[in-house]
């Protein structure tokens, strides 16, 4: 009877603390949004959108740091997203098995995982040293690596979610493969990969730390590609860690503006999967 | 008769003429996924490549010494990584002793104890977490965390473990508020998300017949987490935490926040120090003279070095699992 209770007393606490746990977990969550909300929803107004990044001490607003972070991370999608959906292809309809194709799958999750500074001194190394200046290419550059092992590997996952009927269907209608590919088997992953996609955005409109020697900063208007570009995050971090408190609120306007963007992005992207799957 | 032969013959070429053409098109497009799938692989090759060259000077003129020496000192030009290296793995090591009870009794929460109806909403609220980018980590860490473990727990930890005779040395010196304690709890928090997916999908490859026979022999809903899936999930668990540990080690933002940036070592958590990440971010952009870049490229790429042995060794569990679940 002794050992009964004491089983059930481990029992009852070990599950106590599991659902301890979870709540612990989730109060950091909801801490950290209050936080942002509470403190970034007094810097969201027009001002934030039309205005520049004012010196200390005037007001002004994060207009060429939200352009900067736009050009920036589209840039990075438009040569990120095509050669991690042809890595992907290679992966899933090629290679599947073989040794070079896992060989790519094991490095590509490496790379999904490696600390995004060491990125940033890549680029730095071969772009920014190359050239002699910091520049918005070496940036874009540096996004495209963040987000390219994200596409590979959701292609690749949802290339593999096309049922096998649907290839050998055109293949028998005589569709060469390039063509069961691009016209059969994308199509029928689209939504899949455009999920992908918008995972990588998300991933990239938030990264800092490999913009801060590629992009560096701007505290003016350039829509110049070869100089220094400002960025949301790289803003974030300046006025963050700057003594002044109006710059301090600009950050946190800042903050919020680009979670909610991110949380926005990721739950269209999951909304987007599951409808996708609720198709097949 | 012979008109339609040759008509015949002409179909067919066409048709020859479009096959090869065919033909090439496809392998035209193989051969551009597979430049591309090399380009993944490139691309890794060029960033060990890269750090190894931008290390150069630092390697040559400290050889193996970078490793083991203190001194950072940008004025004479005498550079040594121990400093931060030592605070990259004691501010992950903690981070880890604080997130992976959370997280095990997250996902022990999640597929043994919850109600099936917030089994998505769950899933969904940790991976918000996990997209929550990491500076809004480092702000908050900053103007909300560090201020309140200062007033709270800092104190309190000094009164009462830093009283006592050994253990009292970690827990020394004034509440700073910014340190390593205080990056040691965010990265805590951040790698939550990670650690806890993992577990939990590991968790939901035990087959449910195993369960069933411990429940059915009366063993607790603890027993059978701790005495069956455990042991059944340990290679996938043990993988899960390499990569939270791996996503630690090179987390830079939230780190630079809050960490202090002092290039010293010292006993007390509480105290401020630097890691890798931190070092490299505030300092890059300034380093004047090549030795002083180069110094912290070779951090760079100690700090690559260690994780890729780390997220390699997770993903080697993680493959191990998955072959066992497809058993």
């Amino acid at each position: 009877m002794d050992l009964y209770r004491r089983r059930r007393a481990t029992n009852y606490a070990a599950l106590t603390i599991a659902m301890a746990a979870t709540a612990f977990g989730l109060f950091w969550l909801v801490e950290i949004l209050w936080t942002l909300l509470h403190n970034g929803i007094g810097a969201i107004n027009l001002a934030l959108f039309t205005e520049m990044t004012p010196p200390p001490g005037s007001a002004g607003g994060l207009l060429n740091a939200i352009f900067g972070s736009l050009v920036l991370t589209i840039g990075g999608t438009l040569i990120g997203t095509p050669i991690g959906m042809m890595a992907g292809t290679y992966l899933a309809e090629y290679g599947k098995n073989n040794g070079l194709a896992q060989t790519v799958r094991f490095i590509n999750d490496i790379l999904l995982s490696a600390p995004s500074i060491v990125i940033g001194l890549f680029v730095y190394i071969i772009v920014v040293a190359q050239m002699g200046h910091f520049s918005a290419w070496a940036g874009v550059i540096a996004l495209a690596i963040i987000g390219l092992p994200v596409v590979v590997r959701t292609t690749e996952d949802m290339l593999n979610l096309v049922p096998n009927g649907l290839r050998e269907a055109a293949a028998a209608l005589g569709a060469p493969m390039w063509k069961v590919i691009t016209l059969i088997a994308y199509r029928a992953a689209r939504s899949g990969i455009l999920t992908g996609i918008l995972l990588a955005v998300a991933r990239m409109s938030g990264e800092t730390a490999p913009l801060l020697f590629t992009a560096l900063n701007n505290q003016f208007w350039s829509v110049n590609m070869n100089a220094p570009m400002a960025s949301l995050p790289a803003t974030i971090y300046q006025f963050a860690l700057s003594p002044y408190e109006d710059w301090q609120r600009l950050a946190w306007g800042g903050a919020l503006l680009i979670t909610v963007t991110i949380l926005m992005l990721n739950i269209v992207a999951r909304a987007l999967a599951t409808i996708g799957s609720a198709k097949r | 008769m012979t008109q339609i032969a040759m008509k015949d013959t002409a179909v067919l070429g066409t048709f020859a003429v479009h096959g090869r053409r065919q033909r090439l098109q496809d392998q035209l497009f193989r051969a551009a996924t597979l430049f591309f799938a090399l380009l993944v692989l490139a691309l890794l090759g060029g960033v060990i490549l890269a750090l190894i060259v931008g290390a150069w000077p630092a390697l040559g003129t400290f050889g193996f010494g970078f490793l083991y020496t203190q001194v950072w000192n940008p004025v004479t030009e005498k550079f040594g990584g121990l400093a931060p290296i030592y605070g990259t793995i004691v501010t992950s090591a903690l981070a880890m002793l604080f997130g992976v009870p959370v997280s095990f009794g997250i996902a022990m929460f999640i597929t043994e104890l919850c109600p099936p109806w917030l089994k998505r909403p769950l899933g969904i609220a940790i991976e918000l977490l996990a997209g929550i980018p990491s500076i809004i980590y480092g702000i908050w860490g900053l103007f909300v965390l560090a201020p309140f473990l200062q007033r709270t727990v800092q104190p309190f930890l000094i009164g009462t473990l830093g009283k006592l005779p050994l253990l009292g040395k970690l827990f020394a010196g004034p509440p700073y508020g910014i340190g390593v304690f205080t990056a040691a709890i965010i990265l805590g928090i951040m790698v939550l998300p990670f650690i806890t997916s993992i577990t939990r999908d590991v968790f939901e490859t035990v087959p449910p017949m195993l369960k069933e026979s411990a429940y059915g022999l009366g063993a607790t809903t603890w027993e059978v987490v701790w005495k069956v899936v455990l042991p059944y999930a340990r290679v996938g668990v043990i993988g899960g935490v390499m990569l939270g540990l791996g996503r630690a080690l090179g987390e830079t933002m939230a780190v630079t926040f809050v960490i202090g940036n002092a290039y010293r070592i010292t006993s007390s958590i509480l105290a401020p120090g630097t890691t890798i990440s931190a070092a490299i971010a505030n300092e890059f952009t300034e380093a004047v003279g090549d030795l002083y870049t180069s110094s912290l490229i070779a951090l760079g790429l100690v700090l690559f070095v260690i994780t890729f042995i780390i997220l390699a060794l997770a993903k080697l569990m993680l493959m191990r699992m998955q072959r066992q679940a497809g058993r």
